[in-house]
């Protein structure tokens, strides 16, 4: 027996089938429409000035544009000029180098402040605040500063390796130590990644170690048992934002080697691709060129952070995750 | 829903795709041919002036002078600061450009092959302006294919510049550095040269490379590019020998990294600048130090001559400034009418009362102004004050480098040309390359690019 249910008050008996159908329809249409309304800001903003100029760069890069003239299609002319560019090849060389050595440093230095931060009890938050705020210098006077630090003559780097009988490199002039000095100068902004390590190394549950504890564990088995599997998404998310930023490095090197101050020596061991992608946009107005790069140093990046997620799956380890 | 959103999608795509394939503004082939130039007829307007600071009173005292000449009808608005070339760029394409850029005289070839400046025949006629007045080398840096695109303003020399003191206590003569006997600076360069525990502590000689490999190669009879701007010469067997003995000079102090690392250290243009300290026994400058050197450390123990070739004549690299008109500029007639004011004889003179007045107060020389005018040059030079030894031989010698210029041609690929001269004399300088090697693979990329911009230019703006 079926027993028909009552109306709600306030309200018309329920429509035939098909009218229901077509006012859910059209509620659902009411719903995107204000949804695309409200959303409307982001969207024009991210089709103006990310999705078009994407798209744009991308047919850029198959003509020979010099900003001035229309653009001159000419296929995929660019990308093969682009393999028998010498000039290429050494850049993104110096890009691989300097992404590599900077990286793990960069995790390294970064992980042994925030453990001594983790440590420091009250005096942390002051210790967090010197951290940081080399971070905040913009990188055009980092730059400067790297010419100024790192002078071979008499820079203070120099200065302070002399104190203990250590002659130190021409770091600014010399080829061989010019990406080493430049990863070097660029510990300057570690700051943001301590500040991260130490907010993952403080949700890291105490009971752990107490367990662990319990079961006999030492410090290094601690660290490598609870500490880092704990931490690892934020590690992860460092090595991860902190390769893009390297293979994207500019403007420092720029500032130091390139800049207005050093128009005629620019030293090529600190041409990094996005330098080189910049010169050949705006110094050799070869829009098209450089466009082509871009694109090339996209692929470049999605393929690094596609192996990084694939190598994340057997390594870090996400609260709520089973275990691997 | 989702039958709308993929069409929202598509028809976004497409709209962009389609608009992505003819949306660039193109100026191929620029001219003015709407603008009636007419150095008596009234102007109006808005003039935007893009690169120019007028910042010092030689500027300012020439600006109220043009603004005087354009009349009340011209209002003129300084978009300040050095001329950023992708701003530039940008407005251009967009349609909007400046009325007239303040350019350096080096950028003038590539923006004109592009089209980005227009040539300047009609408003040269039109307004009277009497190119024979400029300094040929400047004149020949902003004439592309036979067409002036530019009115040249400044003028920079070299001087060689040295420590007096240091040239006695070495035994050395100024005639030894000046660069008339390349074995006797390289002799002269290892006397002066001191080290302190294996630290170069004083600089003999700095042959100021790379950016003056132009002046050495032409000291040793070597043009770099072909005067019709269309043939490299960077393999020139003079520019292989001057490239190899420039560097020789780093070499015979440890290398051009420590001496670099040396040279950036210094305070340049303060009191303890590389003369007044004793850590500099010569080099080659641009003649404007002259006066830095004057204000900072008047009493440091300077000598000056002019940098002379093999052959003992003076000469100098000339680089400097240019007034041009770019495309689609709103209003040519004022521009053109401004660039004629701010570099004539008048306007010059008005700036070096100004400036003599300032110096004046301030208990200094006048050491004059090289304004690429070359009878404002002849005028200004009877306007210099003294200033005394050494200071009067510098302005003197200044004069004399004036008038022995040279200038690299115009060509539509200069900034890639100058790119591959530097890349090699770096790697040379850093020991990566041998000079030969180093200039053929130079010659190579200068040439290719050479090649193709004048092609492009010829082809109207389009690659063949």
């Amino acid at each position: 027996m079926t027993v028909a249910t009552p109306a709600a008050p306030g309200l018309s008996a329920p429509a035939p089938a098909p009218d229901r159908r077509r006012a859910r329809r059209r509620a659902r249409r009411r719903n995107l429409f204000s949804a695309l309304l409200f959303l409307s800001p982001w969207i024009i903003g991210f089709v103006v000035f990310t999705a078009w100029p994407l798209i744009y760069s991308a047919y850029l890069s198959l003509t020979d544009y010099d900003v001035i003239n229309d653009p001159n299609y000419v296929g995929l002319q660019n990308y093969r000029d682009l393999l028998q560019d010498p000039k290429v090849f050494q850049a993104i060389g110096n890009t691989i180098f300097f992404t590599v050595l900077q990286v793990p440093l960069h995790v390294i230095v970064a992980l042994s402040l925030a453990l001594l931060l983790n440590r420091a009890g009250r005096s942390s938050s002051f210790f967090r605040t010197m951290f940081f705020l080399p971070k905040m210098t913009p990188p055009v006077a980092v730059g400067i500063l790297f010419l100024l630090l790192f002078n071979g003559q008499n820079g203070l780097i120099n200065t302070v390796l002399g104190w203990f009988g250590i002659t130190g490199p021409s770091w600014t002039t010399d080829p061989a130590w010019v990406k080493p000095g430049l990863i070097l100068m660029s510990l300057w902004t570690v700051g943001a990644s301590v500040i991260i390590l130490l907010a993952a190394l403080q949700n890291v549950p105490e009971e752990l170690y107490e367990s662990a504890r319990i079961d006999g564990a030492g410090f290094w088995r601690q660290s490598f048992s609870v500490t880092l599997p704990m931490i690892s998404p934020a590690l992860f998310f460092i090595i991860v934002v902190n390769t893009i930023a390297g293979l994207q490095t500019f403007d420092e090197a720029y500032t130091a080697f390139f800049g207005a101050g050093n128009t005629t020596y620019g030293n090529d061991a600190a041409l990094f691709y996005v330098i080189y992608l910049f010169q050949q946009a705006f110094t050799f107005l070869h829009m098209g060129y450089a466009s082509a790069m871009a694109w090339v140093l996209f692929v470049i990046i999605m393929i690094v952070t596609a192996v990084q997620l694939l190598v994340s799956r057997r390594v870090v380890y996400y609260e709520g995750e089973g275990p691997k | 829903m989702r039958r709308t959103a993929r069409a929202l999608l598509g028809g976004a795509l497409a709209a962009l795709t389609l608009t992505a394939t003819g949306c660039a503004v193109g100026t191929g082939g620029a001219n003015d041919s709407n603008a009636q130039y007419d150095s008596a007829s009234p102007l109006s307007g808005t003039l935007s002036v893009m690169g120019f600071s007028g910042v010092d009173e030689v500027a300012t005292s020439r600006m109220d002078l043009a603004k005087k000449e354009l009349g009340d009808g011209v209002d003129v608005k300084l978009i300040e600061g050095e001329l950023d070339l992708q701003q530039f760029l940008s407005a251009v394409a967009s349609g909007k450009p400046p009325d007239i850029v303040y350019a350096d005289r080096n950028q003038i070839g590539s923006l004109a092959a592009r089209g980005a400046i227009v040539p300047l025949d009609s408003c040269i006629e039109g307004e009277g302006i009497d190119t024979n007045q400029f300094v040929p080398a400047a004149i020949d840096q902003v004439t592309l294919d036979g067409k002036v695109y530019g009115i040249p303003e400044f003028n920079t020399v070299q001087l060689t510049m040295a420590n007096s003191q240091l040239l006695d206590a070495a035994g050395v003569s100024l005639d030894d550095v000046n660069g008339s006997d390349w074995d006797a600076v390289s002799a002269a360069n290892k006397k002066l040269t001191k080290s302190d525990g294996g630290k170069l502590s004083v600089i003999g000689y700095d042959s100021k490379m790379p950016e003056f490999l132009p002046l050495w190669a032409k000291a040793n009879g070597a043009d770099l590019i072909s005067q019709d701007g269309k043939k490299a010469q960077l393999d020139d067997p003079k520019v292989v020998e001057a490239l190899t003995w420039a560097v020789s000079i780093y070499d015979d102090q440890g290398g051009f990294s420590a001496v670099k690392a040396y040279r950036d250290s210094a305070d340049f243009f303060g009191e303890g600048n590389q003369f007044a300290t004793n850590v500099l026994g010569a080099m080659p400058m641009e003649q404007w130090y002259v006066n830095v050197l004057n204000d900072v450390s008047p009493t440091a123990p300077m000598a000056f001559d002019t940098v002379r070739d093999k052959k003992g004549d003076t000469i100098a690299y000339a680089s400097g400034s240019a007034w041009a008109i770019p495309a689609g500029s709103a209003n040519p007639e004022a521009a053109c009418r401004w660039a004629k004011s701010m570099t004539s004889v008048k306007a010059w003179e008005a700036a070096a009362n100004a400036r003599i007045d300032a110096r004046t107060k301030d208990g200094k020389p006048f050491t004059g102004i090289l304004t690429g005018n070359a009878d404002a040059d002849t005028m200004i030079q009877g306007m210099v004050t003294s200033g005394g030894e050494p200071w009067d031989t510098a302005v003197k010698k200044m004069y004399e480098a004036n008038n022995n210029t040279f200038a690299l041609p115009a060509n539509p690929a200069d900034a890639e040309f100058t790119t591959a001269m530097q890349d090699a004399v770096n790697s040379v300088l850093n020991g990566q390359a041998k000079p030969e090697d180093a200039l053929k693979k130079a010659q190579k990329t200068a040439q290719d690019a050479l090649d193709k911009a004048w092609a492009k230019l010829d082809n109207g703006g389009k690659s063949s």
